[in-house]
C-alpha cells in the first residue's frame, strides 16, 4: 500500500504531471457528462482527496469483475486511482489469508467507522439460512449485514451484486438476491455488467472522492453517466438497423458485411451501458464490434431472456406448444359447441311452427 | 319472452346454417351494402342499410349459435329478440327489400345478405310480422290457386281468345308433352299476349307442349312472404301436375321470383330433385334459336334496352340468353349502365309490389331505374318479368316518361317467321 | 416493476396467455361454423359450385366497378390499410424473426423505409377510416362499441410498433413492451369481435360464390 496521504502526492511521486492529471479529469468529466468547467475543480478535489478505506466483499461470484477491473497492460490513471484507495480487504488481491484476513476487515471497520466504502461483487444466497456460501464460517448474508452496518456507502459491482446475476438465474437454487435487496438505510450504487466496464467503476469512485456525494442514478441504481444510453443508441451498426439490413446468421453475408445483429439475438436495444462508447481493453473493441450480439449483461435477469440468440421480437418461451394445445382445446370446444348447435337446430325443426293460410290471417 | 317472439326465434334457429354463421361473423360494418341497395340510395335512410335489416336474425345467431354469444346471454350481455324489435323490423324486412341481391354481389367479405333476409322472413311470417298485402296474396294463392285470385276459368277464357285469334289449338292436360307451360297471374290478367306468343312460337318450332288445369300458376307467394310451408304447398302442385303428365320440362313464365321458386327453391322445398327439368321461357327460346327452330324476320326500328329482372339474371343465372334473343330482332340495342348481373332492381320485387304500405317507397326506389333509363334514352324498354313490367309502367307513368314496356317473348313473336301463315 | 421486467412479463407469461386465448377462440369460432354446415342443395346445378366458390374467394378482393365509384373512399382507405398492415406484419425483419424463431420458416424482409411507408400509410388510413366512420351517416348509424374496440385493437399495435422500431417518445424496452402488449390485446379481443373476418371471410366468400356459381352467376 502506498504511503502517500493524498492522491496528489501519490501522483507527483509517480511522475504524473498536473497537465496529464487535468487531461484525465477532463476526460472523466466528459465521460460523466459534467460541464467542462468542472474538470479543474474535479482535479483540485481529487488531488486533495484522502485515501479512502474500501472493503471489498466477494460473495457468489466468479472473480470476473475483479479480473476486469484490475486487468491492464500498462499502468494507467485508472489503475492509479484504484491503487490509491486503501483496499483493506479483498480476497483475491490481499496478501493476508485465514484469520489474518478477517482481522484486517474488522480492523478497517473499526478504524474507519462510518467512513469506509463497501464494494460488493457477487450475489448473496439467502435460502436455507444462507448456508450456500460462507467465508471463514460466516455466511455471506451475515458478513454483509455486519460490514455494511457502519459503512458510508455500498457499491454493488457486477450484475450478480447489482441484480442477482447468474446465481439468481432461473431456478436460483441458492436463493441468490441482489445487494440492494439486503442493504437498507445505506446508499447503494449499482455498477452492473458481466463484468462491468473498468472506467465505470473508477469513474464512479473518482466522482465519489471528488464531490463526496453519489452520482445521479437511474431507476435501477446505476450511474446515469455510464448507463444513461442504450448500447443500440450508440452502436456503430445502428444505420444497418435503420435500413432494415440484418444478419440472419453468424456466417451469412449480412454477418460478414457487419450488418445489425438484432435478428441473431442482440439485446443492445434494451441494454443500458457504455460498451459502444468506451469499449473494452483500452477502447479496442466491444462484443458487437467483434461480431456477437449484446447479451444484455448489465440488465436484471439477463440470463433469463429466452436465450442469447433469440431476437427481442420473439416471445421468451416457445409459443408453439401453447398454441397447439389451445388450438386443440378450441377445436374440441368448437366441435362440442357445434354438436350442441346442431341439436338446437334439430330441436327447432321439431318445434317448427307451420305457417298456414289460416294462422296467417289470424295473426293480422 | 312472448309466444310470438318465441315462434320467430325458433324459425330463425331453423334457418341459420354455417353460411349464415360465417356471414355474420365476417361483417365489419363497412357500409358498402348500403350503397348497393336502391332503398338506401334513393331515400338516404341509413335504416335501409341491408346488413342492418338483419338485426333480429343476427341476435339469434349470436346468442344461440356461438359459444361466446351463449355465455354473453348467460350474463345478460346479449341483446334479445322481442316483439317490439320484430314489429319494428317488419318494414325493413319486407317493404324496404326487394330481395334483389345487389348487396350480396358487392359485400367485400362475400356475405349473401339478400339470402339472409329471405331467411329472416321465415321467422317474421311465422310470428305474424308480415305485411297484409302478402298475407292476402298467399291466402288467395293457396285457397284459389293464384295470388290475384285468378281461376282456371279465366285461363280457359283466355285460351279461347287465343285460339280464336290465332287459329291454333292450345293443348291442355296433354299427357307426355315435352313442355309444361306455366303462367303468372299478371300475364293472365294484364298481358294475354304472352300465351299467344308462346302458342305461335311453339307451333312454329313444332314443340310438344301443354298447359295444366291443375297447375297453371307459376308465381309463388310463399317465396315472397318468406314461408317455406306455403311455398312448398304451391310448388308441390306444379310438381304433382308435371310428374302426373310426365312432361320433360316445366317452363317458368316471364316472372322473376316464379323462376327462382321453381328452378332453385322448389327441389329444396320438397326435399328431393325433380323428375323433370325446370327452365325459364327465355332459356327454352334460346335453345330453340340455337337449334334453328326459332326464326325471326325484320328488326325493330327503335332504340331499345333490356331490364334484367333480378331473380332471373343476378339470382337466376339467365344472363346471356335475353341479350342473344333481343339481338335477333333489335338492331339499335343499348344496355343501361350496370346492366346484367349488377342491374338495378325495378323497386317492386320480392313481394314489395303486393305491399300496399310500400307504394310510395317503391316509387321512390324506381328513381334508380329512372336514372339508368335517362342515361341511354331508349324508345322502348324490354323485360322478361311481368312483375317488373307492372312496376316499370307505373314508375314511367309517374315520372311522365313515355317509354312503352314490352315482354321479350311477345317481342320475338311479333317478328316470328310463320310458315303456316305464309302458306295459308 | 421495472420496464425490463415489464418487457419480460409481456414477452413471457402474458404472451402465452394471449396466444392461448387467441388460438382457442379462433378454433372455437371456426369449427362452430363448419360443424353447423349447410344443407344439400337438390336443385339441378348449371355448373359445379366449387370452382366458382374458389374464384369468388379471390375475386371479391376486387371491388365491383359501380361500387368503387359510389364508395371510393371506403374502398381505397380499406385497401391502403389492409396492404399497409400486411406489409408491416409480414415484411418487417423483427416479425419475420419471430416467425422463424417459432416455426423455422423465413423469407426476406423489406427495407425499413418501405415498411415505414406502409405502416404510416396504414396508420393514416385507419385514422381516416375512423373519422369517416364518425362523419358518414350510414357508418355512424351502423357503428357500435365493438367496432371501436376492433379499431383500437388494430390501431395500437401499428402505432406502438412504429414508435418502438424508431425509438420514439419512450425508451425502447418500454415501447417494445407496449407494442407487444397491444398485440396481446389484439390477440385476445380477436376471437370475440368482427376481427374474425380475417379468417371467416374466406368461408363467406366460398359459401356465396359456390351457391351463386351453381346457378351460373359468378359473384
Amino acid at each position: 500500500m502506498p504511503a502517500h496521504e493524498t492522491l496528489g502526492e501519490m501522483l507527483a511521486a509517480r511522475g504524473i504531471s498536473r497537465r496529464a492529471f487535468l487531461k484525465y479529469t477532463s476526460w472523466l468529466a466528459t465521460l460523466m457528462a459534467l460541464p467542462p468547467g468542472m474538470a479543474p475543480a474535479m482535479a483540485e478535489e481529487l488531488a486533495k482527496a484522502k485515501r479512502q478505506s474500501v472493503i471489498w466483499l466477494s460473495f457468489q461470484e466468479c472473480t470476473g469483475c475483479t479480473e476486469s477491473i484490475t486487468r491492464s497492460f500498462s499502468p494507467t490513471l485508472e489503475d492509479l486511482i484504484f491503487n490509491f484507495i486503501s483496499l483493506d480487504y479483498h480476497h483475491t488481491l490481499q496478501a493476508a489469508s485465514g484469520e489474518a484476513a478477517e482481522h484486517a476487515r474488522e480492523a478497517a471497520m473499526a478504524e474507519n467507522k462510518g467512513k469506509y466504502v463497501v464494494v460488493v461483487d457477487g450475489s448473496v444466497p439467502v435460502k436455507d439460512g444462507g448456508i450456500y456460501s460462507t467465508i471463514a464460517g460466516i455466511s455471506n448474508l451475515q458478513m454483509l449485514e455486519e460490514t455494511v452496518a457502519d459503512s458510508l456507502a455500498v457499491i454493488a459491482v457486477g450484475t450478480c451484486a447489482a441484480y442477482g446475476g447468474i446465481p439468481h438465474a432461473n431456478p436460483n437454487p441458492t436463493g441468490a438476491v441482489a445487494i440492494s435487496e439486503l442493504v437498507k438505510g445505506k446508499p447503494v450504487i449499482n455498477i452492473p455488467g458481466c463484468p462491468p466496464i473498468p472506467e465505470a467503476m473508477t469513474g464512479t469512485i473518482a466522482y465519489l472522492l471528488s464531490f463526496g456525494k453519489l452520482p445521479d442514478l437511474d431507476t435501477l441504481g446505476r450511474p446515469l453517466a455510464f448507463f444513461g444510453e442504450s448500447i443500440h443508441d450508440r452502436c456503430y451498426r445502428r444505420p444497418f438497423y435503420e435500413r432494415g439490413l440484418f444478419a440472419k446468421d453468424f456466417d451469412d453475408e449480412g454477418a460478414r458485411s457487419g450488418w445489425c445483429l438484432f435478428e441473431v439475438g442482440c439485446k443492445g436495444p434494451i441494454t443500458y451501458n457504455a460498451c459502444a462508447t468506451l469499449k473494452w481493453n483500452g477502447g479496442v473493441s466491444f462484443p458487437i464490434q467483434s461480431g456477437h450480439g449484446c447479451l444484455g449483461c448489465s440488465e436484471p435477469d439477463f440470463w433469463d431472456k429466452g436465450g442469447f440468440y433469440r431476437p427481442l421480437s420473439t416471445p421468451l418461451r416457445d409459443i408453439t406448444p401453447t398454441a397447439a394445445v389451445a388450438a386443440g382445446i378450441g377445436a374440441a370446444a368448437g366441435l362440442a359447441a357445434g354438436a350442441l348447435h346442431r341439436a338446437i337446430k334439430k330441436d327447432a325443426a321439431k318445434n317448427h311452427h307451420t305457417v298456414t293460410v289460416d294462422n296467417l290471417e289470424k295473426s293480422s | 319472452m312472448t309466444d310470438r317472439a318465441k315462434i320467430a326465434i325458433n324459425a330463425f334457429k331453423e334457418q341459420i346454417d354455417g353460411a349464415v354463421s360465417a356471414y355474420l361473423s365476417s361483417c365489419v360494418h363497412c357500409g358498402l351494402c348500403a350503397h348497393a341497395c336502391l332503398f338506401f340510395n334513393e331515400t338516404g335512410d341509413p335504416r335501409y342499410t341491408p346488413i342492418h335489416k338483419l338485426e333480429p336474425l343476427r341476435r339469434v345467431w349470436w346468442s344461440e349459435y356461438t359459444l361466446f354469444g351463449k355465455l354473453a346471454l348467460l350474463v345478460g350481455l346479449a341483446p334479445k329478440v322481442t316483439e317490439e324489435l320484430l314489429a319494428e323490423w317488419q318494414e325493413l324486412t319486407y317493404n324496404a327489400c326487394s330481395l334483389c341481391g345487389r348487396c350480396s354481389m358487392v359485400c367485400p367479405v362475400g356475405n349473401d345478405i339478400a339470402g339472409m333476409i329471405r331467411k329472416q322472413r321465415e321467422g317474421m311470417v311465422a310470428a305474424g310480422y308480415s305485411p297484409d298485402g302478402l298475407k292476402g296474396a298467399s291466402t288467395r294463392a293457396v285457397k284459389i290457386g293464384s295470388p290475384m285470385g285468378v281461376t282456371w276459368k279465366a285461363v280457359a277464357a283466355q285460351i279461347g281468345h287465343v285460339e280464336n285469334d290465332t287459329g291454333l289449338q292450345i293443348p291442355v292436360d296433354k299427357d307426355g308433352a315435352d313442355y309444361l307451360v306455366l303462367m303468372s297471374s299478371m300475364e293472365i290478367m294484364n298481358y294475354p299476349e304472352y300465351l299467344e306468343a308462346i302458342a305461335r312460337i311453339f307451333s312454329e318450332a313444332g314443340v310438344s307442349w301443354t298447359l295444366s288445369s291443375q297447375a297453371f300458376e307459376a308465381t309463388n307467394s310463399g317465396i315472397q312472404i318468406g314461408s317455406s310451408d306455403i311455398a312448398r304447398e304451391l310448388v308441390s302442385r306444379i310438381v304433382a301436375a308435371a310428374e302426373k303428365l310426365g312432361v320433360k320440362t316445366v317452363i317458368s313464365p316471364e316472372c322473376g321470383h316464379a323462376y327462382t321458386a321453381l328452378r332453385w327453391d322448389g327441389p329444396n322445398l320438397i326435399g328431393r330433385p325433380y323428375k323433370f327439368k325446370a327452365r325459364h321461357i327465355l332459356e327454352v327460346l334460346d335453345e330453340l334459336r340455337a337449334a334453328g327452330k326459332l326464326k325471326t324476320e325484320g328488326f325493330e326500328e327503335e332504340r331499345m334496352t333490356f331490364h334484367d329482372p333480378c331473380q332471373l339474371v343476378r339470382r337466376g343465372g339467365v344472363l346471356e340468353q335475353p341479350r342473344r334473343l333481343v339481338k335477333m330482332v333489335v338492331k339499335d340495342f343499348v344496355d343501361m349502365p350496370e346492366a346484367g348481373k349488377m342491374n338495378w332492381c325495378c323497386g317492386a320485387g320480392g313481394g314489395v309490389s303486393a305491399i300496399e304500405e310500400a307504394g310510395e317507397l317503391k316509387l321512390t326506389a324506381f328513381n334508380a331505374k329512372k336514372r339508368q333509363l335517362e342515361a341511354v334514352k331508349p324508345d322502348k324498354l324490354i323485360t322478361a318479368c311481368a312483375n317488373c313490367r307492372i312496376q316499370l309502367e307505373e314508375g314511367l307513368e309517374e315520372n311522365n316518361m313515355d317509354i312503352p314496356v314490352i315482354g321479350l317473348t311477345e317481342l320475338l313473336a311479333e317478328h316470328l317467321v310463320e310458315t303456316g301463315k305464309a302458306e295459308g | 416493476m421495472t420496464t425490463v421486467a415489464f418487457l419480460d412479463f409481456v414477452r413471457g407469461p402474458l404472451f402465452q396467455i394471449a396466444v392461448a386465448i387467441f388460438f382457442a377462440g379462433l378454433f372455437i369460432r371456426f369449427v362452430e361454423i363448419l360443424v353447423l354446415g349447410r344443407k344439400t342443395d337438390f336443385s339441378e346445378p348449371r355448373q359445379s359450385g366449387t370452382g366458382a366458390g374458389f374464384k369468388t374467394v379471390f375475386s371479391r378482393s376486387v371491388p365491383e366497378a359501380g361500387t368503387f365509384k359510389r364508395s371510393a373512399f371506403t374502398i381505397i382507405a380499406g385497401y391502403v390499410f389492409h396492404i399497409g398492415l400486411f406489409v408491416a406484419l409480414v415484411f418487417l425483419a423483427p416479425h419475420i424473426a419471430l416467425v422463424r424463431d417459432t416455426t423455422g420458416l423465413s423469407w426476406p424482409n423489406l427495407p425499413t423505409p418501405v415498411v415505414d411507408f406502409a405502416t404510416v400509410a396504414a396508420i393514416g388510413a385507419l385514422v381516416a377510416i375512423l373519422v369517416n366512420r364518425m362523419r358518414d351517416k350510414v357508418l355512424r348509424f351502423l357503428t357500435g362499441f365493438e367496432d371501436y374496440v376492433a379499431w383500437t385493437a388494430t390501431f395500437l399495435p401499428l402505432l406502438t410498433g412504429y414508435m418502438a422500431f424508431h425509438h420514439l417518445l419512450l425508451r425502447y424496452e418500454l415501447m417494445l413492451a407496449l407494442h407487444i402488449l397491444s398485440v396481446e390485446l389484439l390477440l385476445v379481443v380477436f376471437p370475440f369481435t368482427k376481427l374474425m373476418h380475417t379468417f371467416t371471410l374466406f368461408l363467406s366468400r366460398w359459401y356465396t360464390g359456390s351457391a351463386f356459381g351453381r346457378k351460373g352467376v359468378q359473384s
